[in-house]
Formats: structure tokens, C-alpha cells, sequence
């Protein structure tokens, strides 16, 4: 088996056995740390395939924002922390569908793909980037307006609601921007006027 | 580097998202479960990109372009979906995805 082979085949065993761990252990952020372990083995087998943007793209994306986005929701959904059972009664039945599955998806993929090779390149960033910017530039917009509005989307839904969270009423940006104000501690009128935050303080 | 290598590990990380998604209960969980799936899906593009480059050549690297689409939006899929989970959570006290039944007949 040549050196290429061999390489997939660890991220392979790598990758399974932490995807395995992330969906069977019992502790939310063991499943989380197990996740950074089968994304890196995802990236590991895109440097072997000689995509090296998409590597690093994937490193930065995933194993950087997303698994502390996923952090931060398993915190501040005060998930239970420790071993305790995280399965609902449908596991056996879900572990069937999920064999056999991977037995149709490996047939298939014997079938299809079982004698071709690869030619082993190197995709620089550049280049990459050449068709990115060129051929696919408006895909490329898009999802960037995608991604402003799934920012958006996700502030709105998350926002606490009027009255729940530590800020006053909304109102105008003044009113807003004066109430986030340190609150003055004393009632001397500063010598130069009254300033707009001493005024809504004060009402 | 015969194709099969980089298939067979996307065919994995796929199943075993399945198995997550339909067999955990806490809805973080579940969305890891779609990550992996997600990353499968980009594995497979990767592997398809190479094997299409090698029998015609590929001067688009349309498997590579679609990858990096999908990271994009698995980026904000997940961002979107943990603000849902926050929501479920504010408002039921709990993120189990079995007790989230309200729409459910």
C-alpha cells in the first residue's frame, strides 16, 4: 500500500473513531471535544486529497467558530454536564438505519467508483481563488449575503424579548446609547450644560 | 490513491450523523450529528473534484468551489440553529428535540 493510502486510511480510523465517540458518549462536552478530533481528520483527508485552502478553510470555519459557537450553546443551554444518558428510545433502530445505510452508500460507492484513481495534485489557495473570483464570483456574493443574513437572523432570533433582558425599553438610538451610560453618581450639573445622558437619567 | 479511500470515509461520517441525528435527544447534539453530516458531504465533493480532474481535468474545480459554498453555509446553518436552540431552551426550559412536540399533529 503506498504512502497516499495509507495516509486516507488513518484519517479514516481517525475520523470514524471520533465521529463514533461524538454520537455514543454520554458527557455533551466530550461529544463536543470528539467533534474538533473528526473535523481535523476531515481537514487531514482534504490535505491529502491536495485541497490545501479548503484545509485550512475548514480548520479555521469549523474547528475554530463553530465548536466554540457549539460550546457556547451547550453552556448557555445549562446543558447537563456529566455521564447521563443523552439517547431517546429510537437508538437501536437508528444504529440499523445507520448500518445500512453505510452498507447501500459503500455498494454503491464499489460500484460505481471501485477502480478509479486518483491522480494526486496540489490545488494552491491561488488557484482556487483564481476560479473563485472569476468563474465563480456571483455564488461567491451570494454567499456572503447568505452569510450577513444568517448574522442577522440569528441576533433577531436570539435577542431576549422587551422586558425580559437588563435593557430599558427600546427607543430611539439616543435614548439607548444615554441609558448604556455609567449612571451619574452625583446631581452637580456639570458647568458647560447638561449633557443628553444626565437628561434621560434624570427623567 | 485509489478512490475508494476518501468515499468510504464520507459514507462513514454520513452514517454516523444519521445515527446521531435520529437517536440523541439533546438538540446541540443533533446539530453536531448535522456537522458531521455536513462534513461528509464535503469530503465527497473534494474526492468527486479529484476523480473528475483526473479522467477530463477540471480548470473550474467545481468540487472544490461547491466545498467551500458548503462550509460557508454550514457556518451559518449552525449559527442560525443554536439561536432556534436558545429559543427552545428560553421558552421550554429544556432542549430535548422529543419533547418539542408542540406542531407535531
Amino acid at each position: 500500500m503506498a504512502a497516499p493510502e495509507l495516509f486516507m486510511l488513518s484519517a479514516l480510523v481517525v475520523g470514524g473513531a471520533a465521529s463514533l465517540l461524538v454520537v455514543t458518549a454520554r458527557n455533551v462536552v466530550h461529544a463536543a471535544l470528539f467533534l474538533v478530533v473528526a473535523l481535523v481528520s476531515v481537514a487531514a483527508s482534504f490535505l491529502w486529497l491536495g485541497a490545501e485552502f479548503l484545509a485550512w478553510a475548514q480548520v479555521l470555519v469549523y474547528v475554530g467558530a463553530v465548536i466554540v459557537l457549539i460550546l457556547f450553546g451547550l453552556m448557555l443551554t445549562r446543558a447537563p454536564i456529566g455521564p447521563m444518558a443523552q439517547h431517546n428510545e429510537n437508538r437501536k433502530l437508528a444504529a440499523i438505519v445507520a448500518v445500512a445505510l453505510f452498507a447501500l452508500l459503500t455498494g454503491l460507492n464499489v460500484a460505481s467508483f471501485g477502480g478509479e484513481t486518483i491522480e494526486l495534485r496540489t490545488t494552491g489557495a491561488g488557484q482556487l481563488g483564481e476560479v473563485l473570483y472569476l468563474q465563480w464570483a456571483f455564488p461567491f456574493v451570494v454567499l456572503g449575503f447568505l452569510l450577513t443574513v444568517s448574522l442577522i437572523g440569528a441576533l433577531v432570533l436570539a435577542r431576549r424579548e422587551e422586558g425580559e433582558g437588563p435593557l430599558p425599553d427600546p427607543g430611539p438610538h439616543e435614548e439607548i446609547a444615554a441609558a448604556r451610560e455609567p449612571a451619574p453618581t452625583d446631581a452637580t450639573p456639570i458647568p458647560g450644560g447638561p449633557t443628553p445622558g444626565r437628561e434621560i437619567g434624570s427623567r | 490513491m485509489a478512490a475508494i479511500y476518501p468515499l468510504t470515509f464520507a459514507a462513514l461520517l454520513f452514517s454516523v450523523g444519521v445515527y446521531g441525528v435520529l437517536s440523541r435527544r439533546n438538540a446541540v447534539l443533533v446539530l453536531m450529528s448535522v456537522e458531521l453530516m455536513i462534513a461528509a458531504v464535503v469530503v465527497n465533493l473534494v474526492a468527486m473534484n479529484e476523480i473528475v480532474a483526473t479522467q477530463m481535468g477540471d480548470p473550474l474545480l467545481t468540487g472544490q468551489a461547491f466545498a467551500l459554498f458548503v462550509l460557508g453555509i454550514g457556518a451559518a446553518e449552525v449559527g442560525v440553529g443554536l439561536a432556534i436552540v436558545l429559543l427552545l431552551y428560553r421558552n421550554r426550559a429544556n432542549v430535548n428535540v422529543d419533547d418539542a412536540e408542540l406542531m407535531k399533529y
